[in-house]
């Protein structure tokens, strides 16, 4: 119980990742919050990459986690800025009211 | 052991909490808030078990310039009074129960495959020996990543070029009305057109053609 080992941090990381993609499936609202919840699942990797690195005594998996950081913030750049045009565009960033793809 | 195991509990929970608030919360600006929470209690963990460095590099990157990207993203775009609905959709919609659905499933997964984990007693004898130096986690981390990582790091270092490019060229507009230097028109202009030098004699004046 007092032991913290791999396995509470993998579970943490395993709930947090559930509750982005719920995030993702359940939205209605608009289109940052499923961005948000993308950062959420991209959290989630980085605690099992740094949770196995620091247990298992191998430092690849921070260097990763540095990269995933990097590949996340140019993520996050790149759709807030498709967000901002289709803003200008159509005027709405509901969920239910992009629908041009009819999907 | 005590102490870790308190600070562990605490952290992660409110990681979990904040990240359930995401999700739920009715105003876009206070998931943003709880998103900053959520990242500032997973470096804190991080920096507890060891990756003090990693811990920092998060709290920079993400609290300091994603998160305040995204508080500016949802001042700019006015949605803030977009309320959720995620319970009284207008049609009968079977997002909510598919979606319940899929992430139990893989929720379990992952829950199976960390439960059923078993490691070869000697696994750990076979990795390298970079963390059981006496150096600091900085000082390690850099001494393997300017030298082994070093082409991915100037690959990293180009996706971040890419992506600030895009982002510039996504959001970029001309608008009426707004004067900007042209820097062709300034770059091609011949000398006669340029301004003209001429010499005064005193109390002459000086003829100006119009």
């Amino acid at each position: 119980m007092f032991e913290v080992s791999l396995g509470h941090y993998l579970t943490l990381g395993a709930i947090i990742f559930t509750i982005g993609i719920i995030g993702i499936f359940l939205n209605r609202k608009n289109v940052i919050v499923i961005l948000m919840s993308i950062e959420l699942i991209l959290l989630a990797v980085n605690i099992n990459l740094v949770s196995f690195s620091i247990f298992l005594q191998d430092l690849s998996g921070q260097i990763f986690t540095l990269f995933i950081l990097t590949v996340a913030a140019a993520e996050a750049a790149i759709g807030l800025a498709i967000i901002v045009v289709y803003y200008r565009n159509a005027g709405t960033i509901r969920v239910e009211e992009i629908q041009n793809l009819k999907g | 052991m005590l102490a870790h195991a308190i600070f562990f509990y605490f952290f992660s929970f409110v990681a979990i909490i904040s990240a359930i608030m995401v999700t739920a919360s009715k105003n876009t600006v206070h998931s943003v808030f709880f998103l900053i929470l959520d990242f500032i209690s997973i470096s804190c963990l991080f920096i507890m078990i060891g990756a003090e460095f990693l811990g920092m590099i998060m709290l920079i990157v993400y609290v300091g310039a994603v998160a305040v990207l995204f508080l500016f993203v949802v001042m700019m775009l006015n949605v803030t009074q977009q309320k959720n609905q995620w319970f009284k959709s207008s049609e009968t919609s079977t997002h909510i129960p598919v979606g319940l659905i899929v992430s139990l499933i893989i929720f379990f997964e992952l829950i199976i495959v960390i439960g059923g984990w078993k490691y070869k007693p000697d696994i750990i004898k076979n990795f390298s020996d970079s963390l059981i130096s006496n150096s600091t986690n900085t000082h390690t981390i850099g001494s393997v990543l300017y030298t082994e990582y070093i082409h991915l790091f100037q690959i990293s270092g180009m996706i971040l070029l890419v992506a600030m490019i895009g982002a510039i060229v996504l959001t970029f507009r001309k608008r009426e009305g707004v004067k900007r230097q042209n820097y062709f028109s300034q770059i091609s202009r011949e000398k006669n057109q340029g301004v003209e030098v001429v010499e005064v004699k005193s109390n002459e004046g000086v003829k100006i053609d119009v």
